[in-house]
């Protein structure tokens, strides 16, 4: 059983695979047993110092927490805060990602337009983009789309520099070649500059999906009537620790299932692999 | 058909100036097969980057078919040293990326690819990705390629160094055989004396940096050249002895 094992290990190690997933490897059930552990003891001594240590208003304890939760799953309002969130998330990322990779590619390929616009996309990328969530709440309203659009600015500065940095990082030799073999401009785009930037768009796509969390939650906090910050907020302005604590736990399952999410596909794309080496 | 007319090259990196070529002045003729040997890093790649209209010369100029070279120049296929297969396709895609380009239907892609890769000896890697290939396989997928694009001009430069004994002369035979079918005029850039007396009608030697054409040895054995038994043969035995004597005085003037 463990010899295939060890042969996979330096494959994986090679691609992008989790920095965990060799520990997890190296000691099996044990260190998933350890880890169960480790999270009771957590809960054990908050559960135990809530009250007696520390203050239960500012601590909240696990019981409370799981009441709290409970009671909102129970209701059904939690599902809807999540699928607000998720919604906003996953459409700030798409809008932000296509845009990102557009721009990228065409300031790329464009040296004319690169240099014309420069100034003013380094001023933008300089602003602290949440700065920008009140002229959202202006211009889009308070429903979704003001936070859509703040996930969204946020995810396309980012793939916008990986693209355009995949694209100016394009091998001249390739491209030389290309040309004699008499490639059009179109051609070179299409055949050689854009897939050839396809593992640094890969890498901004893969780090901006925690920025699109980050967006659609900062977007609630500020002004929203549902969603994970909105609750998050509204819970911490009615001193209910306990319902802060379990909305950051359900923020935080979110983020954690998302990241699986972009590993899987990642695992998918073979052509990562390839150009990614 | 291709002139180069007292082309020079200078390169200024950073604050230092290399002169890479000075002063060469050469004709090639249509169907002519030209070696160029000299020593590493003297600017013959340089020589080649410029026929290909890469680069543009410092002075001089570059006259292929009566035309100034003033940009990238599609009339040649350019084989260059460092492997430029395209790393996200398989060999087969790459080999067959001129057609594409040229707007040729999936079908006949295949088809033409096929038997280009049989006549480099590939068949049986079409589906691999140029980084599970040696060198060598990547080169002849390279020769491919070129010989796909189907230029009137074939620029080579070290096509065969990575090769070992048998597949060379393998490919020196289909270099000759395919040049000689399509009436290619072939310019080859190369470190192996051998090589250059087998195939070429004229061989350059350069020298040192800058590059300039030290001295010119027609070669005057009869064609076809059957590639393996040409070099047992008296002819070339002399052409090469002769050869390899200028060289030595070439190199020994180069150490004063």
């Amino acid at each position: 059983m463990t010899a295939p094992e060890a042969r996979t290990v330096p494959a994986e190690a090679a691609s992008d695979a989790p920095a965990a997933a060799p520990a997890r490897r190296e000691y099996g059930g044990f260190m998933l047993a350890c880890q169960v552990v480790l999270g009771v003891i957590i809960l054990l001594l908050w559960q135990g110092a809530s009250g007696r240590l520390i203050d239960d208003f500012f601590i909240s304890n696990p019981v409370d927490v799981a009441e709290r939760l409970y009671q909102w799953i129970a209701d059904g309002s939690l599902f809807l805060h999540i699928w607000a969130t998720v919604y906003e998330t996953l459409m700030g990322f798409i809008v932000g990602a296509v845009g990102g990779v557009i721009l990228g590619i065409w300031l790329g390929v464009s040296p004319f337009t690169n240099r014309l616009l420069n100034p003013y996309l380094n001023a933008l990328n300089a602003l602290p983009k949440v700065a920008l969530a009140p002229l959202f709440v202006l211009w889009f309203g308070l429903g979704i789309a003001s936070k859509i659009a703040l996930a969204a600015v946020l995810v396309l500065f980012l793939v916008f520099l990986n693209t355009y940095a995949g694209v100016r990082e394009v091998d001249q030799d390739l491209i030389d070649s290309a040309r004699l073999m008499r490639a059009t401009r179109a051609q070179l785009v299409a055949k050689v500059i854009i897939p050839s930037a396809m593992s640094w768009v890969f890498a901004g796509l893969k780090i901006s999906v925690p920025y699109a969390l980050i967006g659609a939650v900062l977007g609630e906090m500020i002004a929203a009537n549902r969603g994970l910050g909105y609750l998050v907020q509204f819970s911490g302005s009615q001193f209910d620790s306990a319902g802060v604590f379990a909305v950051l736990m359900v923020i935080a399952l979110l983020s954690v299932v998302l990241n699986f999410l972009v590993e899987l596909v990642q695992h998918r794309m073979q052509l990562w692999r390839i150009v990614g080496r | 058909m291709i002139e180069l007319r007292r082309i020079s090259k200078t390169f200024h990196k950073h604050d230092e100036r290399v002169d890479a070529v000075r002063d060469i002045n050469l004709t090639i003729a249509q169907k002519e097969i030209i070696a160029v040997i000299g020593p590493s890093g003297c600017g013959k790649s340089t020589l080649l980057n410029m026929i290909a209209g890469l680069y543009m010369p410092t002075k001089g100029a570059v006259v292929y078919k009566g035309k100034h070279v003033t940009d990238v120049n599609t009339d040649v296929g350019y084989m260059t040293q460092k492997d430029n297969l395209l790393p996200w396709r398989t060999v087969q895609d790459n080999i067959a990326f001129p057609l594409e380009l040229a707007g040729v239907s999936r079908s006949e892609r295949i088809e033409r690819a096929a038997e280009a890769i049989k006549h480099v000896g590939l068949d049986g890697f079409e589906r691999r990705y140029p980084h599970e290939l040696s060198g060598g396989m990547r080169k002849r997928a390279c020769l491919a390629r070129m010989l796909l694009y189907g230029a009137e001009t074939a620029l080579l430069d070290e096509p065969f160094a990575a090769l070992d004994a048998q597949l060379k002369l393998a490919m020196h035979d289909l270099l000759l055989r395919l040049a000689a079918e399509a009436g290619q005029t072939v310019m080859l850039v190369t470190h192996d004396l051998m090589e250059a007396v087998t195939l070429a009608d004229r061989v350059f030697v350069c020298t040192r940096r800058p590059a300039t054409i030290a001295f010119e040895q027609r070669i005057g054995l009869a064609r076809p050249r059957d590639v393996l038994n040409v070099r047992f043969t008296n002819e070339f035995k002399h052409l090469y002895d002769a050869l390899w004597e200028r060289l030595r005085l070439e190199y020994q003037e180069d150490r004063v």
